[in-house]
């Protein structure tokens, strides 16, 4: 699937730790010439072969958390771990310098980056904001060269960074990117060319510009080494011959995600190529040529057929409904399946999804209607993903799926563990009822689109429905609320949410109660965004003693003012708090910032910052 | 995380800010009165222009023009040419891919009112949509999962193996500097595009021309090599001309800034250089197949689009 986010764990705090009186000796005493006949053999102090013991040890920790913990214990098991630790999280490029980075870790193989806070994806940041991958490139061309996977998110990256890095890093084996932006098919043409051992390249859900570069041709021939393959949000044609010779010449290639770009018939041509593929965007899946009269249409059955392992399909990108029964051959197999851009309704739907037993995954849009939910709620007992996106991200429009398709859902797919859901209306019914029934959920995101709406049968407020969410849903850590919404539901949220990592409101709540609640009542709260929604400072306050807990906080359009931010800032010098103005006119003021951000650092307050962001 | 153990130093200093506290206690306890419902609402209606911008847009009286009626007044994912500023991203209106003026007998969507004054005819169906004003980022939906109501988008059919399509959820940013308006321009049969320059031509016939200098040579060149590149006695290949009039084998089209596709020569000139967002060098031959080929991927179009 495409831009999941499954890195949910809670960002580590990369700071050295205090470590005063620390009750080790200090492991650089030097070796004492043991017993033994040898003169010229000097034994190791224990120490030292402790700290052996120990990187070889500490080899076998993947988990950051283990490391992070193990890196607490004393001075030389923090330099083992630092000198043995390959995989890097960073989830917040701007908590820590990458000169900070590369001084402590030595030997990284991996790493990744995440920029920006999630409310850019929907304009709510303005371009140029940060988020700059290039002094993190700087620093790793320096210290990392034999980094082999690169993972950046919301990073703003260009043509010129991509060339740098292609260059600096001969061994890069991996490449994804989620969510980038500023750079375009002159930078892919860059990685193309120049890592010669990529075996991963994936491009997600990023603005890619097309600078008419010819990028696919620009894989050498003799560059045959290609596991995965994602380019489908790339808005440019391709030149297809270039990928289907590198398709034919990737004997391990699993992965291949196509742009809309590539027609049905081309598809085909890829599919009979790559047989082996087990995870497959199939592109626009309609005959972008004109099929000429008399010309007979492929047997895109008979390709789907010859796909045995395909689990994972997505694409569809303008589907001609017509074509998709050829995928009957694959359903029976499928693990996950993306029609998030397939506009088709029920009756389309259904008889593909009857055939999906296996199915784990599904995103779809909203035009299936109830009806197509219901039909999905009958076949797909062992779905654990579902997310419904709207064919009209409109407040006002009609919404063919409401309650009912959530209830049927509940009651089909007990395994249900992520769901998000937009929708016009909702009662606090079904969603009590899904928090009966789909007692494994770790992700619920319900997005009722007309803001501050009801039950839309009882008049009430949402606030019971959500209530039962996280009462009754144990394992929950992420949590997006919507519709009316009063205190109570946050009192809910502060008193049950006790494992919630990750929390997004949007119009909604009364007064600074609510607010203060989820501080003062989410522990585990590390994300917290927020908009349009009337909490002010003595909300802002409360958090105080958790901040620091946090990797950040967003408040948008709410009734913080300047001056509490920057008592925050006061209190909190760990804390960089930004604060984000829009241009006003001389008559327009406020007394509410526009934006706050504000992020715990261990290198203060970045250099880049641009002038609407004001940095208390 | 653990390295943060600043909870000592936290405590003391919140015994500080009750006097302060205080004075924002005041405050939302008037606000509280105003809390349910409407009022509350339209409080923060109030505050809510966009709250990073629409820094085009000064004046509330969103309804009315097209422009403005936008859920994403920021130029999203114009990166590259920021000193644009926030490009305010029409809304997509009925669209069926291929809107070519006055040519698609079979189009199931009649607007005529549409090449010719584009702004109207849009901002007419854009007022019966919706009543509440469209706040920045709401639905939270990202831009590229938007303008799915037609089955298809409006991507043409292809001309070439690489089909070279646009999709509306893609514009790409065109320089927009005073000094020239660049727009794309990409021909039938040629996989390489170019980029004219509408500033240094005042008519249409200007255009007509400097497209075909564009191509000819590069047409030329396409059809020798699929030839053989045996021959090449003409300077520069074959003259493209009529492309205006439909008596060419070429025609010329543009897409507008809503992503319709239209034909050239409608609309004054100075009213196609302010909506015109690409151009398209088609088959004349393909134009009237090219609706029958994407009616059955066509959607009811009354569905608002976006």
């Amino acid at each position: 699937m495409s831009g999941s986010d499954n890195r949910s764990e809670m960002s580590e705090d990369e700071e050295l730790p205090d470590l005063g009186g620390d009750a080790t000796h200090s492991s650089n005493s030097t070796a004492v010439s043991g017993g033994g006949g040898d003169q010229n053999y000097v034994s190791p102090s224990p120490d030292q072969v402790l700290e052996n013991v120990l990187e070889n040890v500490l080899c076998f920790l993947t988990s950051r958390r283990d490391r992070n913990a193990a890196s607490l214990v004393c001075k030389s098991w923090y330099r083992a771990e630092a000198l043995t630790r390959s995989e890097l999280f960073i989830g917040n490029c701007y908590s820590v310098s990458p000169r900070r980075v590369t001084n402590r870790f030595r030997l990284v193989k991996a790493i990744a980056i995440k920029g920006k806070p999630r409310f850019s994806d929907f304009s709510l940041l303005p371009p140029d904001w940060g988020a700059h991958f290039g002094p993190w490139l700087s620093a790793m061309a320096r210290s990392y060269r034999a980094l082999e996977k690169l993972y950046l998110k919301r990073m703003s990256v260009t043509d010129e960074d991509l060339a740098i890095a292609a260059h600096s890093f001969p061994i890069l084996k991996e490449l994804v990117m989620v969510c980038c932006e500023g750079f375009g098919t002159s930078g892919l043409a860059s990685v193309a060319s120049e890592c010669r051992q990529i075996r991963v390249l994936e491009l997600m859900d990023s603005d890619i510009g097309d600078d008419e570069e010819d990028w696919i041709s620009c894989f050498p021939d003799n560059v045959t080494c290609l596991e995965s393959f994602i380019f489908d949000c790339v808005e440019a044609p391709i030149n297809f011959e270039a990928l289907e010779q590198l398709v034919a010449r990737s004997p391990s290639l699993k992965k291949l995600r196509l742009n809309c770009y590539i027609s049905i018939g081309q598809l085909y041509r890829l599919m009979i190529r790559a047989p082996q593929l087990t995870h497959l965007g199939t592109g626009s899946f309609s005959p972008l040529e004109i099929v000429a009269q008399g010309e007979q249409e492929l047997n895109y059955f008979s390709a789907f057929a010859a796909c045995k392992s395909l689990i994972c399909l997505s694409g569809f990108r303008e589907i001609i409904p017509d074509y998709l029964s050829a995928i009957y051959p694959v359903c029976g197999n499928l693990t996950s399946l993306n029609l998030s851009y397939a506009n088709i309704n029920a009756e389309q739907l259904k008889p593909v999804i009857c055939q999906c037993h296996k199915l784990q995954t599904f995103w779809v849009l909203d035009s299936v209607s109830d009806e197509g939910l219901q039909a999905v709620s009958a076949a797909c007992k062992d779905l654990r993903e579902l997310r419904v996106f709207p064919v009209q991200a409109l407040e006002d429009a009609e919404g063919p799926v409401s309650e009912v398709g959530l209830l049927a859902i509940s009651e089909g797919c007990r395994k249900l563990q992520s769901i998000l859901y937009f929708c016009q209306r909702m009662t606090n019914a079904a969603v009590v009822a899904m928090s009966k029934n789909c007692p494994d959920l770790v992700v619920f995101r319900l997005c009722i689109m007309g803001r501050h709406r009801p039950d839309h049968i009882t008049g009430e407020p949402m606030d019971e429905g959500f209530g039962a969410i996280v009462k009754n849903c144990k394992k929950l850590t992420r949590l997006a609320v919507s519709g009316l919404l009063t205190d109570r539901a946050f009192s809910y949220i502060g008193q049950y949410g006790k494992l919630l990592r990750t929390l997004s409101v949007a119009f909604a709540g009364n007064t600074d109660l609510g607010l203060k609640y989820l501080l003062e009542g989410c522990p585990k709260l590390q994300k917290l965004e927020i908009r349009d929604s009337p909490f002010g400072d003595s909300a802002l306050f409360a958090g105080l003693q958790h901040y620091y807990n946090m990797r950040f906080l967003w408040m948008s359009s709410c009734k913080v003012t300047r001056l509490g931010c920057e008592e925050i800032a006061r209190q909190l010098p760990g804390l960089v708090v930004e604060v984000i103005t829009r241009d006003r006119e001389e008559n327009e003021t406020s007394e509410y910032v526009d934006t706050l951000y504000m992020y715990r650092s261990l290198d203060g307050p970045r250099a880049d910052a641009p002038r609407f962001v004001h940095i208390l | 995380m653990e390295g943060y153990s600043r909870k000592d130093e936290g405590c003391p200093q919140l015994l500080d800010l009750i006097p302060k506290e205080k004075e924002w206690l005041t405050k939302s306890a008037e606000e509280k009165q105003t809390r349910n419902g409407s009022s509350e609402e339209k409080q923060l209606e109030l505050r809510l222009g966009p709250p990073n911008g629409d820094w085009t847009i000064k004046n509330k009286n969103i309804s009315r023009e097209k422009d403005h009626e936008s859920l994403l007044p920021f130029g999203y994912f114009s990166p590259w040419s920021s000193s644009s500023g926030y490009q305010v991203k029409s809304q997509k209106q009925t669209t069926p891919f291929l809107q070519a003026h006055g040519q698609l007998k079979e189009s199931s969507q009649p607007n005529p009112a549409k090449t010719a004054v584009p702004n109207s005819s849009s901002s007419s169906s854009a007022q019966k949509r919706t009543a509440p004003t469209p706040v920045v980022g709401w639905p939270p939906i990202r831009s590229f999962r938007k303008n799915l109501a037609n089955g298809s988008s409006s991507k043409p059919v292809s001309e070439s193996q690489n089909a070279v399509g646009s999709k509306i959820s893609s514009e790409k940013p065109i320089e927009n500097s005073p000094k020239n308006l660049l727009v794309k321009i990409n021909m039938d049969g040629v996989p390489i595009g170019r980029k004219v320059d509408l500033k240094e031509h005042d008519s249409y016939e200007k255009l007509s021309f400097a497209v075909d200098e564009l191509f000819r040579g590069l047409l030329a060149a396409q059809s020798n090599f699929s030839a053989g590149g045996i021959k090449n006695d003409e300077d520069g290949g074959k003259a493209i001309t009529g492309l205006l009039d439909g008596s060419g084998e070429y025609t010329l089209v543009y897409e507008d800034n809503e992503g319709d596709r239209l034909l050239i020569g409608d609309v004054p000139w100075h009213m196609f250089v302010s909506s015109v967002k690409r151009l398209r060098v088609l088959k004349s031959s393909e134009l009237p197949t090219l609706c029958r080929g994407r009616k059955h991927g066509k959607r009811s179009l009354d569905t608002s689009p976006k």
